[in-house]
């Protein structure tokens, strides 16, 4: 049903035009460090935080997430850019299956939203965040379910764009609101319960907060929010359902 | 033995007849012409037959695979060069070929023996490395059907292929096309509305409002159009167009510097005119009937009606309505 040959040149395609595209890559590490020193600076002197902890610890884990969602919705939504320049046409007609398709911008997704948010987790120690070797890998573990479940969101979605234009709806009505009620930038539970329901159905959420837990080691205030256990289980069902839906809706539209 | 079927191949979309029970064969290692108008179901007929739409109702066939049922067999057999450019801008020509051989899981070794030979043939292997982006419409297109022939596919779609090149380009792709059908036998079907690039098929099928209107080779159908147009250039015109009215019993009409007539097989005509002739003849010159002809002959219709813009302006153009 696969074909590795395709799925790795549809992987390797996409790390080449991730590396050449210098504006792309720029954003990519300047935008969070803009979030962590400059947004951060100002919200530190607003936000009343327990004693424990800084504003700028506080907000690695949501950047981190940021970062990761950003980057996965990007790379998901390449599909429509390729459809856009006809170059889909060229992977439709090979004889390779849709699916092996999504497997190929699923897992170039994924690689490159983990390898940027491990490139984040320098900051960590800058931090005063300590990290251990099993913490590091936990962490690479959570980043890697967040972005296979947002990447497949991607391209579920991209499944159903058929031009370019749909791309700031997109950005505006799912990416910025998944940004904002994540407990990225401030916790969950200081949300009015309207917008609070909103985080329970956000895949963001249980990442960010999977996050919380390895880097806060959850022994503050404004801490990690679920059980461990949950953010996992629910990640890793929304990242295989996304997945399928992604890879359905793909075989039937193209 | 044929190796593209189609028979009674049907198309709708949302209530619009693109192809309208079409039936036609294409023999292995033939060069087929599809002609017609934009719009009259060209593209939607290469569609089907490359899997990249289901048809309403009929059955198509490629390489003896069905293209609805068996998309991965019709897809291995086949080669394409679309209208547009699908070429990936970002990376270099090399990639983009590579790319391509590890789509269809052709073996290392041999995808790079294959990428360097036919840059050869293409002439881009000196620009191999540079990025797609940086070529000419031209060398766009060379890099396309050097890459549709890569695996070796049993028949080659050409959908509009020279479309906004300039003519020295065009005619360099064609050259590069021909040889390799030479070379390697491959079938070829061919979409155009340039009747000039019919003219070399072996066989053409005319297309109009979705329906074939007539198919057969280039002679055949021009041979619906009775004769050719013979104009000649003589000493004394008037002595001229008499003598050939009275030795072949042909009216003859006076032009300003010269004289023309009509004759079935005008090739073959052009000698009895120097043994029947007693006048001079400075210059003798035939007009075949074109495609061009055959087209208006059977819709009353010019093809190109629709198309008076330049051949640039027109990619453009479809470029933007693909968005």
């Amino acid at each position: 049903m696969f074909s590795y040959k395709a799925i790795y040149v549809i992987v390797s395609r996409e790390f080449k035009r991730f590396f050449r595209q210098r504006g792309r890559l720029i954003v990519t590490f300047a935008r969070p460090i803009l979030w962590l020193f400059v947004v951060g600076a100002g919200f530190a002197r607003l936000v009343n935080i327990p004693s424990d902890m800084n504003y700028k610890q506080f907000l690695l884990p949501g950047i981190i997430g940021m970062t990761i969602l950003f980057n996965s919705i990007f790379s998901s939504i390449s599909v429509v850019w390729d459809r856009e320049f006809g170059f889909l046409r060229e992977m439709l007609v090979a004889p390779i299956s849709r699916t092996t398709i999504v497997m190929g911008k699923l897992l170039s997704g994924t690689a490159l939203s983990v390898l940027q948010g491990a490139a984040l987790l320098i900051f960590s120690p800058l931090l005063g965040l300590k990290m251990n070797l099993l913490e590091f890998l936990a962490m690479l573990f959570f980043m890697t379910l967040l972005s296979v479940a947002i990447t497949a969101l991607g391209l579920f979605i991209a499944a159903f764009l058929t031009s370019l234009e749909g791309f700031n709806v997109i950005m505006n009505f799912i990416v910025l609101p998944m940004f904002f009620l994540s407990g990225a930038l401030y916790p969950m539970n200081v949300l009015p319960p309207a917008l609070h329901y909103f985080t329970l159905i956000n895949p963001l959420s249980y990442g960010i907060d999977a996050f919380k837990h390895v880097l806060f080691k959850n022994n503050t205030a404004f801490g990690a929010e679920f059980p461990l256990l949950l953010d996992m289980g629910l990640l890793a069902l929304f990242a295989v359902a996304m997945t399928i839906l992604a890879a359905r809706f793909f075989e039937r539209k193209g | 033995m044929s190796i593209i079927q189609v028979t009674d191949l049907v198309k709708k979309y949302n209530g619009l007849t693109a192809v309208n029970g079409i039936s036609f064969t294409v023999n292995e290692g033939e060069f087929f012409g599809f002609l017609g108008p934009n719009g009259a179901g060209k593209t939607t007929t290469i569609n089907i037959l490359c899997t990249l739409l289901a048809q309403t109702s009929g059955k198509a066939d490629v390489n003896g695979f069905d293209c609805l049922k068996q998309p991965s067999q019709v897809r291995s057999s086949i080669g394409l060069v679309f209208q547009d450019i699908t070429l990936d801008n970002e990376l270099t020509a090399y990639e983009n070929l590579k790319f391509h051989c590890y789509l269809y899981n052709m073996e290392r070794a041999k995808a790079e023996e294959g990428i360097e030979a036919i840059l050869h043939v293409v002439g881009l292997y000196d620009r191999k490395d540079d990025l797609v982006k940086k070529f000419s419409g031209g060398m766009k297109r060379r890099l396309e059907v050097a890459r549709g022939l890569l695996h070796h596919p049993k028949v080659l779609f050409l959908d509009e292929p020279t479309l906004g090149l300039d003519p020295q380009t065009r005619a360099h792709v064609w050259e590069f096309i021909n040889n390799w059908r030479k070379k390697e036998g491959i079938t070829v079907f061919l979409t155009t509305h340039y009747m000039d690039e019919a003219e070399v098929c072996d066989r053409i099928a005319i297309i109009d409002h979705g329906k074939i209107i007539t198919c057969g080779t280039p002679e055949e159908l021009k041979k619906m159009i009775k004769g050719d147009t013979i104009y000649l250039k003589t000493e004394d015109d008037k002595a001229a167009g008499a003598e050939i009215e009275k030795n072949f019993g042909i009216k003859t009409i006076k032009l300003h510097d010269s004289i023309c007539f009509n004759v079935e097989a005008g090739d073959k005509f052009i000698p009895k005119i120097f043994d029947g002739l007693k006048t001079a003849i400075f210059s003798v010159n035939l007009k075949k009937p074109t495609l061009d002809d055959v087209f208006m002959h059977l819709t009353g219709r010019e093809i190109r009606e629709d198309n008076n813009s330049s051949r640039v302006g027109e990619t453009l153009r479809l470029r933007r309505k693909k968005g």
